[in-house]
């Protein structure tokens, strides 16, 4: 698939915080949602990037971060040499045509009331591509034809439409204005089984006709892993291994890939019955209050009582471009470190949320 | 006896100006004390409404529902209400996909457990709190003295729906029915809850009732699969006939279109052509035959019918995949 490896988009550090406002008259912020929280990564030009994670870790975020769909709070990001967080009006109105996303819910990302065909076209007019009509109607049909859509679907609406069939209206939307990289969140996770299979071939299908660089966001390790040359994996805001996608999954180095790749049921009985499962204790830590140190102590069968709890693991370098960050990396592969039997630690959903103390339920004899 | 017996088991809805639409047409299977039986197809195929029809859930109006439910030889259709009430919660537990919109907001999860126990077990209240910590306890939510106090939004997705298994198992049903239990939840919050329900299903002897669109979490549970398309059963068999050799071409092609985490890497998806959109109805012949590889002329002609197979399953095709294609 790669013939070029040079990188089209590269992120350091890139921060995006949420403010947490409260108070009736003045907007007074307590606090943040580290939803980003120092990544770095490239991804290069005619690759496809994975990135996976449990919910809430912050794939969203940085995928419509690297968009400037929502302004990160610190970083860099450099797409084909332009520094997009400075750009500012046309300028960035024309790095946007070629950055391109896709959404997880085709019918709530698509106005209902639009027909495909304005739906297309709308894109094309905000870039001054709409001008020419006769080459206008030629591209739409192209477009459509390139994600398997007949010509009369333009003059349909999404709810005509089954769920594979909007998401491929989806993708032709993004398509039509002849993007270089499309960040595609979730494209396949609300489709059905037999339906992600033929999305899934479509993108592989254009990436190969049309040299187009993904940012594939899922939850689906299974579904990254086929579709990604790099994957990356996030916790809490941060990536915490990365390698290619053989690599990464023939041996996952850092403790929470290994407990998330043990956790994906397999559809073969034989598999299933001889796994070992590494169970993580409890739920995933707020966002707004990550713990301190390497994230995962909190859930980590590795875990260490120094450097742990308190100093938090550059991603490095570990072998040949497979970046881990856990401190005790080396030692955990070698089987130095056996994991451990860990406490769950109970997490609220909102934080910070005071227990409703409705006294005592049992009471005291 | 066998602990369940859905026999010829049909829901319509009908909605006034709309024609009536058959969302379970026919369903036919049995569930063996202790046994784990799984319902697999994708959106929209009837799963949900074949369990919401077993507990008596379905709407009051605008559905007709025909067949038998047999729960220990008794026909859970005929009952009266305020016995099904009486038979759900005691007899036959039930789980769903949203724990959050299955538990009630303003009650503290230990007084809807202890109220479960109390109606059903007759417990005073501070016998049944005593109980309902215990039973936290076992479905593994840590600090449970302290979570019988708290609201359903005060707890994480994992933890809700921990609560509601001990809800559901309360009063040691002897059927459980599981609608997509995990699917809300994260991969790793996912594994903990399957894990949690085989250890369950495995200590009390209760018989389950999978209903999942994942193939995974079937070949990890399931003794038996039974494989739903357009409201049909189009396919049973033993979990591990089910995996190595599908015979019916849709179960084949759901098999081969999934990404597998161990399979090579760079082979293309064999993906089934088409949607349930394109189905046909059965009356004219079979629903799938627009998206099969193995069409012939007698499937345009009437349903086919689900007949046994050498192996012990059920099969409803006129066509089915060779076994020497099926085994890899
Ligand atoms: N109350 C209702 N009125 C009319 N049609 C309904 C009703 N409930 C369900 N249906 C229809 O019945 C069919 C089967 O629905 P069901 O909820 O059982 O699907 P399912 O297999 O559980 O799917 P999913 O995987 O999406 O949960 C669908 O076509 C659905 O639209
Ligand atoms: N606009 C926003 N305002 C406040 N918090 C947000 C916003 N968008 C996302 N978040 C929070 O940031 C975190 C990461 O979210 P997201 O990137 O959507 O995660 P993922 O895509 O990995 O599920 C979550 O805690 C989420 O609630
Ligand atoms: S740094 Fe420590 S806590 Fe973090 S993953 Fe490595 S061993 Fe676990
Ligand atoms: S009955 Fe015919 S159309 Fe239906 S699955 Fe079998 S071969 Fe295909
Ligand atoms: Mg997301
Ligand atoms: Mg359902």
């Amino acid at each position: 698939m790669t013939e070029r490896t040079e990188p089209l988009v590269e992120l350091r550090d890139v921060k995006v915080h949420f403010p947490i406002k409260s108070g009736l008259l003045v907007d007074r912020t307590v606090g943040y949602v580290y939803a980003v929280d120092g990544v770095s990564l490239s991804i290069n030009a005619g690759e496809t990037y994975g990135l996976v994670g449990e919910s809430g870790c912050g794939k969203s975020t940085l995928g419509r971060g690297l968009l400037r769909l929502v302004e990160p709070t610190d970083g860099e990001i450099v797409f084909d040499g332009i520094d997009v967080r400075s750009l500012k009006g046309e300028s960035l109105r024309r790095a946007r045509r070629r950055m391109q996303m896709i959404f997880q819910d085709p019918l709530s990302s698509l106005d209902p009331r639009q027909s495909v065909e304005s739906l297309l076209i709308e894109g094309l007019k905000a870039h001054g591509l709409a001008d020419d009509k006769a080459a206008t109607g030629k591209r739409l049909r192209e477009t459509l034809e390139a994600v398997g859509l007949p010509a009369s679907a333009l003059r349909k609406y999404p709810h005509e439409f089954s769920g594979g069939q909007r998401q491929r209206i989806g993708i032709a939307r993004a398509l039509v204005l002849n993007p270089e990289l499309i960040v595609a969140d979730e494209p396949v996770s609300a489709l059905d089984v037999s339906i992600q299979a033929q999305v899934l071939n479509l993108l592989e299908d254009l990436q190969n006709e049309r040299g187009l660089t993904y940012l594939i966001i899922a939850h689906d390790l299974a579904v990254v892993r086929h579709i990604a040359d790099t994957v990356g994996v996030m916790y809490l805001g941060g990536l915490v291994e990365e390698a290619s996608s053989d690599d990464l999954y023939r041996e996952p180095m850092h403790p929470y890939t290994r407990a998330l790749m043990s956790a994906v049921p397999v559809p073969d009985p034989l598999v299933e019955d001889r796994r070992e499962r590494i169970l993580l204790a409890g739920d995933l830590p707020s966002p707004t209050n990550p713990p301190a140190g390497c994230r995962f102590h909190t859930r980590c069968p590795w875990a260490q009582p120094t450097r742990c709890a308190d100093e938090r693991p550059a991603l490095r370098d570990v072998l040949g471009g497979h970046r881990v960050a856990c401190h005790y990396a080396e030692e955990i592969a070698a089987g130095r470190i056996r994991p451990h039997e860990v406490e769950p630690e109970l997490v609220r959903p909102d934080d910070g949320g005071a227990p409703g103390d409705t006294g005592e339920l049992i009471p005291t004899p | 006896m066998s602990l369940l017996d859905v026999r010829d088991l049909s829901v319509v809805f009908q909605r006034r100006g709309e024609r009536p639409f058959t969302a379970v047409d026919k369903v036919s299977f049995s569930v063996e004390p202790g046994q784990t039986v799984g319902l697999v197809g994708e959106s929209g195929c009837g799963k949900s409404v074949t369990s919401l029809a077993i507990m008596g859930l379905l709407p009051q109006r605008g559905n007709k529902v025909t067949g038998e439910v047999l729960f220990e030889g008794a026909n859970l259709l005929e009952l009266r209400p305020d016995d099904m009430r009486d038979r759900r919660g005691r007899d036959i537990g039930m789980i769903f996909q949203d724990p959050l919109s299955s538990l009630n907001p303003v009650i503290p999860i230990g007084v809807q457990v202890a109220e479960v126990l109390e109606r059903h077990q007759g417990m005073d209240r501070r016998k049944a709190l005593r109980e309902a910590r215990q039973l936290l306890d076992a479905v593994g939510i840590p600090d449970p003295e302290r979570r019988l106090k708290e609201y359903p939004h005060q707890i994480s997705g994992g933890m809700r729906q921990r609560a509601l298994i001990a809800i559901a198992l309360a009063c040691k049903p002897r059927l459980l029915i599981a609608d997509e239990p995990t699917t809300a939840l994260d991969v790793t919050i996912q594994a903990q809850i399957l894990t949690l329900l085989k250890q369950l299903v495995d200590e009390t002897g209760t018989a389950l009732i999978m209903i999942t669109h994942d193939l995974g979490v079937v070949a990890g549970l399931c003794d038996t699969v039974n494989v739903l398309y357009g409201g049909k059963v189009v396919e049973r068999a033993a979990r591990h006939e089910l995996f190595a050799r599908p015979r019916h071409p849709y179960t084949h092609g759901l098999l081969n279109s999934v990404p597998r985490l161990d399979s090579v890497r760079g082979e293309r998806l064999h993906a089934i052509r088409g949607s349930v959109a394109d189905n046909i109805p059965w009356t004219e012949g079979c629903a799938f035959a627009p998206r099969c590889n193995y069409v012939v002329d007698a499937c345009l002609e009437g349903a086919p019918p689900l007949e046994p197979t050498a192996t012990g399953g059920d099969l409803r095709c006129n066509n089915p995949v060779p076994v020497e294609v099926t085994v890899p």
